[in-house]
């Protein structure tokens, strides 16, 4: 079902996206789209379905109903090539999930040479690259287990990189890690966004969205409440729930 | 050479302790045979209860609960009944309602004991070694198979490339247990007549008279045996061993 | 921020845990008895083409099953009896291994290794060839029968296993209880009786149980050293029964279905003990 798209369409187009787990509706008809080189961030109370979307988004999870495009690519069509559409998509998650028995390096190597069949120098030139930008050079031969959480993070970055995604999904990467490390992280994603790389995270660092992002989200139960360019969502946002939603988190 | 038995054959006759396996050719022979013979089934049936094991423990977490259940009901049966009785019931009851061949112009039967020893013990062993795979497998948290999968692994190449070699990991302590068990499990042939140490050692004993030397020459025997084996198998867990990776 | 790494550490791995309590729920023990003795059937249907007057593998099993479960239940006293000999030893072979008193500890480690690592049917043997048929104590002759000496031959392993699980679980406190005894003034005797093996008892009960099964299951191992216990009998039986080969597979079957019976309710009941201890 790839339809003719082109560059200047939105990279990422939701259409009243719905999801339920049993009984309970968690996204209840999202709309949003990202453009190329755009960063978009999405905020809310937790439960509110952030990390649901960003998962239907790379078809972990199936949608309910409703359209998710993918550079033309429909998510929900049952004959998807998920090969095609992760080829396209990069995604970071809140708790790293490096594979442990495999040193950075070889972590950021792995899905090239694997999925993509590609050759190892080439690969790895490109990987010690990748870990070089993430600053993490010299750290090669290290294993996950003897990393901090920040720098696993960024190795994290990197293996996604490492794939040549045109938009990468971030979701919660800087929930789990210690107060000192945040930043670390948040730079590396700022230096990303900088090079023009598409993106989307879900996020609670309020002032990261604020400088970082083109476009806000606010998100509660399962709707988008408000969205908006940062300086007039942080400043003058119209609905009561995100004026209080924010009030607490500022 | 010469000299060991001398030795062993002077401290006979000095104390009176019997060594007759050190200094008599035809004792070594049967002694050495013994070894070979354990060593033969404890290899075989090492390897073979590996690869049953891990074709059980794929089988155990098919969706399919046809492929499920066999499965379930071979580990609850092989893992609750004396490994003993499994082989009088293979050797006996199956090996003689097995059509026997013609082999040098005598019937003898299909399987011989030996062979018949080799899969009992395989599939009384391979029981323990499905639940271990399995669990070992479920040790690998779904985070992990989920980024695999993000970022574009099939799920073959996920368990060939990340699950498996973790899983490995986790259910390496309990394997050794379960391998040394076997290891020990194989004097169990000796019930039906293959020559393993334990079997060669006791026919010395009842001709040479010399039951309290060569319970000694046994236990040592086994204790190297499975000190060797143990050793291996750490060796092979610190070779796999993760840096930074607690367990 | 070293903390925090290992908590990222345990995150990534969970530890192995053995698996029989999710057996328990996927099939139950009913079904699983049925399994068993289906198979028993299938294997005796070659009987059907034998003649009339011979008693069908059923009906030899029915005539024999009042002597073949006496036997059972001499295999059931004989694995209750090695269990009490061994775990009485293996207490005090466990609190040898705990000892702070250096030779006593390396000699009880001595001990432990080499009565779990040698095989359960080389112990037998050992057993039934180096103790004498009878002894004289105090100028009184006490007889040994093989039994007896099968017994003593099972506890030895026991004995092992159990100090094995006695130092697992008062190793597997924490070290601030001995600290806490300690500040109380309480001697290192009565920190170990008062204080730790009361916490240890629940600790130890599925794994004791776990050796229990497997010294039920290696009882039959003393027909092999002449002790008239279920498989003696068995093989008596199918003598007597005129040597048919058809009846191989169901006498040895109906063995096979007793000793499933009743291993595997006690292997589900460790199992659930184990886990219920778990979540605590």
């Amino acid at each position: 079902m790839a339809t003719s798209w082109t560059p200047d369409q939105p990279i990422v187009q939701c259409v009243d996206v719905r999801k339920s787990f049993g009984a309970l509706e968690v996204l209840k008809g999202i709309s949003l789209s990202v453009k190329k080189s755009e960063v978009i961030c999405i905020i809310g109370p937790s439960g509110s379905g952030k990390s649901t979307l960003i998962r239907c988004i790379n078809a972990l999870q199936p949608i309910t109903s409703g359209s998710i495009q993918i550079e033309g690519i429909e998510v929900s069509d049952p004959r998807l090539d998920k090969l095609a559409l992760r080829r396209k998509v990069g995604m970071v998650f809140q708790q790293y999930n490096l594979f442990p028995h495999k040193t950075a390096l070889q972590n950021v190597m792995m899905a090239p040479i694997h999925v993509l069949g590609q050759k190892r120098a080439e690969v790895e030139a490109r990987a010690r690259a990748l870990l070089a930008k993430v600053r993490l050079a010299g750290k090669e031969d290290t294993y996950p287990g003897e990393l901090s959480g920040g720098q696993q993070q960024r190795v994290a970055i990197a293996r996604s990189l490492a794939m040549r995604p045109d938009i990468m999904l971030f979701d919660e990467v800087t929930a789990a890690l210690d107060p000192e490390t945040v930043k670390e992280v948040l730079v590396t994603i700022r230096e990303l966004a900088e090079d023009g790389m598409t993106c989307l995270l879900v996020t609670h660092e309020m002032n990261f969205a604020r400088e970082v992002a083109d476009h806000v989200y606010f998100t509660d139960r399962g709707v988008i409440v408000e969205h908006g360019p940062p300086e007039a969502l942080f400043t003058a946002a119209k609905d009561e729930r995100t004026q209080r939603f924010l009030s607490q988190v500022l | 050479m010469h000299e060991i038995g001398d030795w062993f054959q002077r401290l006979y006759e000095t104390t009176g302790l019997n060594f007759s396996v050190f200094y008599d050719a035809y004792d070594w022979d049967r002694y050495f045979g013994g070894l070979k013979m354990t060593l033969l089934l404890s290899v075989t049936t090492i390897l073979l209860s590996l690869m049953i094991g891990a074709v059980g423990a794929l089988l155990q977490g098919s969706p399919s609960m046809l492929l499920r259940l066999p499965v379930n009901a071979f580990v609850v049966v092989f893992r609750n009944t004396p490994p003993l009785v499994q082989i009088f019931f293979f050797y006996f009851g199956l090996g003689t309602m097995l059509p026997a061949v013609e082999a040098a112009g005598m019937r003898v039967p299909l399987l011989s004991n030996v062979q018949w020893a080799i899969i009992s013990l395989s599939l009384f062993a391979a029981a323990f070694n499905v639940e271990i795979f399995r669990s070992g497998i479920e040790a690998v948290p779904r985070t992990t198979l989920e980024a695999a999968e993000a970022l574009g692994y099939t799920r073959l190449k996920a368990y060939v490339h990340i699950v498996l070699p973790l899983a490995i990991r986790v259910c390496l302590p309990a394997l050794n247990n379960n391998l040394v068990n076997l290891l020990k499990t194989t004097t169990l042939a000796y019930a039906i007549a293959v020559p393993e140490t334990l079997y060669a050692v006791k026919q010395i004993w009842s001709e040479s008279q010399n039951v309290f030397e060569m319970m000694v020459v046994l236990l040592a025997t086994y204790g190297i045996l499975v000190g060797v084996l143990v050793w291996l198998m750490h060796r092979w867990e610190r070779a796999m061993r993760i840096p930074g990776y607690a367990r | 921020m070293k903390d925090a790494q290992a908590e990222h550490r345990l995150a990534v791995l969970l530890p192995y845990r053995p698996m029989q309590a999710r057996m328990s729920v996927r099939i139950g023990p009913l079904a699983a008895a049925i399994l068993c003795f289906c198979a028993i059937m299938a294997a005796s249907t070659a009987w059907a083409q034998t003649g009339p007057a011979v008693l069908s593998p059923l009906q030899v099993i029915v005539k024999w099953s009042p002597l073949l479960l006496r036997g059972f239940a001499f295999n059931i006293l004989i694995s209750l009896l090695a269990m009490l000999l061994g775990t009485i030893a293996g207490l005090g072979l466990g609190l040898g291994l705990l000892s702070e008193f250096r030779p006593l500890a390396t000699v009880s480690w001595l001990l432990t290794q080499f009565f779990r690592n040698a095989p359960w049917l080389v112990l037998l043997f050992f057993v039934m060839f180096l103790v004498p048929f009878q002894i004289t104590l105090f100028k009184t002759t006490i007889p040994l029968p093989d039994w007896i000496k099968a017994t003593v031959g099972f506890a030895l392993p026991v004995m092992a296993n159990v100090a094995e699980v006695v130092r697992g679980a008062v190793r597997s406190i924490p070290s601030t209880q001995w600290e806490a005894a300690e500040s109380l003034s309480f001697t290192r005797r009565q920190t170990m009786w008062l204080i730790m093996l009361p916490q240890c008892i629940k600790r130890m009960l599925p794994p004791w149980m776990n050796v229990y099964a497997l010294v039920a299951m290696s009882t039959v191992l003393a027909s092999i050293v002449g002790v008239s216990e279920m498989l003696t009998l068995t093989a008596q039986v199918h003598a007597a029964e005129g040597g048919r080969p058809e009846l191989f597979a169901p006498l040895y079957g109906f063995a096979l279905l007793c000793f499933f019976l009743y291993c595997y309710p006690i292997n589900l009941w460790t199992a659930r003990l184990e886990r219920r201890f778990r979540i605590r």
